[in-house]
């Protein structure tokens, strides 16, 4: 393997692992903040997925289809937490997975109703068509490279949001000791429906921007779900700098993997996974008592 | 879909309504039926992935079926004929328990099923244990009518060796000496590129590397970037559903379809075209079907199947209707006297089908021997563009039928 190619696996991998990262991050805050493990994390990054194909296809702007599906997913989000999630705080993990469960159903069968099974693509917006000439044979989406970009962006408002705002502090005294902070007069309650519905938000938008690279069909969030938790437990439940690292990492095992080891690619990221837990139980920057 | 539909769905929800014990109730108030009664309704049991990857080809196979079924005024062979419906979510893992419970529980006389080839090997293992008819109206694993073949198994789709192994030669003829193939890490995927390879190197040709992605995965770049380095003369691949689009895609947005010429198992650019849109333009598959494939069975199946669902019909929907023309055989040869079963399989095998994508007549596995067709995709459609194989016959290996 020569230093272009390398390189452009690198990227690969990077691409890839900024992804998970954009999706995990979701699942991880929620986990962190609200304690809830949401199972239907992989069917609200599918739902954006199609609400991009739906948008795109009626409005004929990927713009408005990222802007319209990030808010709808947003606005299911706060309907969800005030309805259902909110009972859910505190109870035991086995009644939010099963609550989290009846969402799946719940998403998958309104998607059959909306959308059938048909499998579907969606174009990405005209001004990132096109793609640059990397090597002699191999070309790369301009949109992947947008896509790298963006999901920095989004990487980037969610660090300023939990490191520099007063929300953020909540969350991160919330995600270290909730208790604590609830005993100094913060109330959860309000925090706890924003942090959900961006968490959802989080999923979709991923599904939406990933839309264009890849296919929008039924079933497409199930390994992204199963992702995405490697990548929380990986990086640390509640940490989003842990999850950015873990998703990194993910992403870069699994490329190299496929390329290097292509026999035993399949479970190398789980091997990492273990690796990991072995070495630091609570994940790479997790903290004691979850 | 009419009333008379039972609908099973497994696992999950069987899980939720188990929990509340509605299952439970039904089952145990159910009083034992003759299942063989002559007039009674045939019970066929349909087990296919409604939902899940495959959900669109389950779909259209048991659409296809009906049709067939309801062209003969609802019956096959003169006898009517009961659904029982289950969602196999293309899920080996449950696909025992799913048959099971349909020969068991439900008593269905015949199984029609299914897509995955994972699944397809637990209800042939079923199927010859109990010993039901299994009619398998697409999962193309070697197995089922090679090793594992049985008087009461048929097959109305292909084989994973008969669709690919005529690849090799045309390939190798189109001037390809160097070729790289890419696929799912599974049966399927691994039983159609050995075929491949099998017809490629006998033509000749050298395999420079084998890739593989695990199943279902989608994530193809890290592959790509390896085949752009790897420079083959041009790339045979195998995926399906959603992940073909994916890579189909993938690999023109890399800019290889430019310079390496991609080719396929036909089921890399079948049922999904519209979503793959120019990407697809060029693409040589093998099949043993084509868009508006010349034929007067074709015509009129086609127009029906339109009517019927409102969509185009295609190859998954070809073995659906083929599954059902197939039983319809077997059942007027014995007049819809299901129990006697020597001569209806043996009317079963000797059939020769009229079917939409040409000739079909059976081997001693019972797998359809029948033409391969090259194809290529020409504005959004699978133009048959030759024929790779005449009579393309699976040699059954193992087969001791």
């Amino acid at each position: 393997m020569n230093a272009a190619t390398f390189a452009v696996q690198l990227l690969n991998g990077v691409q890839y692992g900024l992804v998970l990262f954009l999706v995990a991050s979701g699942l991880s805050l929620v986990f962190g903040i609200l304690g809830v493990i949401n199972l239907a994390h992989g069917a609200f990054y599918m739902l954006g997925a199609y609400l991009a194909y739906w948008l795109s296809a009626y409005t004929g702007n990927f713009l408005v289809a990222l802007i319209g599906g990030t808010a709808i997913a947003f606005v299911i989000g706060l309907v969800l937490e005030e309805v259902f999630v909110k009972r859910m705080i505190g109870r035991d993990h086995l009644a939010q997975v099963l609550l989290s469960f009846g969402f799946i159903l719940v998403i998958d069968e309104s998607r059959q109703i909306l959308f059938g099974k048909d499998v579907h693509s969606v174009p990405p917006p005209d001004w990132l068509k096109g793609s640059i000439q990397l090597t002699e044979l191999l070309s790369y989406p301009i949109y992947r490279l947008a896509l790298c970009v963006f999901c920095l962006i989004v990487a980037a408002i969610i660090f300023f949001v939990i490191q520099k705002t007063r929300l953020g502090m909540i969350i991160r005294a919330g995600a270290e000791n909730r208790d604590m902070t609830r005993a100094l007069g913060i109330s959860f309650d309000r925090l706890n429906r924003y942090v959900f519905a961006g968490g959802i938000a989080l999923a979709a938008l991923g599904g939406i921007l990933v839309a264009p690279v890849s296919t929008v069909f039924p079933g497409m969030g199930d390994g992204m779900l199963i992702l995405s938790f490697v990548v929380v437990v990986l990086g640390g439940i509640g940490s989003v700098a842990g999850a950015a690292i873990g998703a990194l990492l993910i992403g870069l095992t699994d490329t190299f993997g496929k390329v290097f080891f292509p026999q035993v690619s399949s479970i190398l990221i789980y091997v990492l996974m273990a690796g990991i837990l072995l070495w630091r139980p609570n994940g790479l920057l997790g903290k004691q008592g979850h | 879909m009419s009333k008379s539909d039972l609908i099973i769905r497994p696992d999950r929800r069987r899980f939720l309504l188990g929990a509340s014990g509605l299952v439970a109730g039904a089952s145990a108030f159910r009083f034992p039926t003759p299942a063989i009664a002559q007039g009674a309704p045939l019970k066929v049991g349909l087990m296919l992935p409604y939902s899940g990857t495959f959900g669109r080809l389950g779909q259209f196979i048991d659409n296809g079926f009906r049709l067939y079924a309801e062209q003969q005024g609802g019956k096959l062979g003169g006898r009517a004929i009961e659904f029982v419906q289950i969602d196999d979510e293309s899920k080996p893992e449950s696909a025992t328990d799913n048959m099971n419970r349909l020969v068991g529980r439900d008593k269905v006389d015949i199984v029609v099923g299914t897509v995955h080839s994972g699944v397809a090997m637990a209800m042939v293992k079923v199927a010859r244990d109990t010993n039901t008819m299994l009619v398998i109206p697409n999962a193309g694993v070697n197995e089922a009518t090679g090793p594992l073949c049985a008087p009461h198994i048929f097959r109305t789709s292909f084989s994973n060796w008969q669709v690919c192994q005529p690849m090799g030669k045309v390939m190798f003829d189109a001037g390809h000496k160097n070729v790289a193939t890419i696929t799912w890490r599974y049966a399927a995927g691994q039983q159609m590129v050995d075929a491949f390879k099998e017809g490629f190197t006998a033509a000749g040709g050298k395999v420079v590397e084998d890739l593989a992605v695990p199943f279902p995965e989608v994530e193809f770049q890290a592959l790509i970037t390896r085949i752009a380095t790897l420079k083959p003369d041009a790339v045979f691949a195998f995926f399906a559903g959603g992940g073909a689009v994916k890579f189909v895609r993938d690999y023109a947005a890399a800019g290889l379809s430019k310079s390496i010429p991609l080719y396929g198992a036909g089921f890399l650019t079948d049922g999904t075209l519209q979503a793959q849109g120019d990407a697809a333009e060029g693409i040589k598959t093998t099949l043993h079907y084509a868009d508006n494939l010349d034929g007067a069975t074709n015509k009129t199946f086609s127009e029906a199947f339109l009517k019927k669902t409102g969509k185009e019909g295609d190859i998954y929907a070809v073995q659906g209707y083929d599954a059902a023309a197939l039983l319809d055989i077997g059942l007027k040869a014995v007049k819809g006297d299901f129990t006697a079963r020597a001569p209806m399989v043996a009317a079963m095998r000797a059939a020769k089908i009229d079917s939409p994508r040409g000739p079909v007549s059976f081997n001693k596995g019972n797998n359809p021997v029948q033409d391969i067709y090259l194809r290529e995709v020409r504005k959004g459609q699978n133009v048959k563009i030759g024929v790779a194989g005449k009579a393309v016959d699976d040699p059954a290996r193992g087969c001791r039928a």
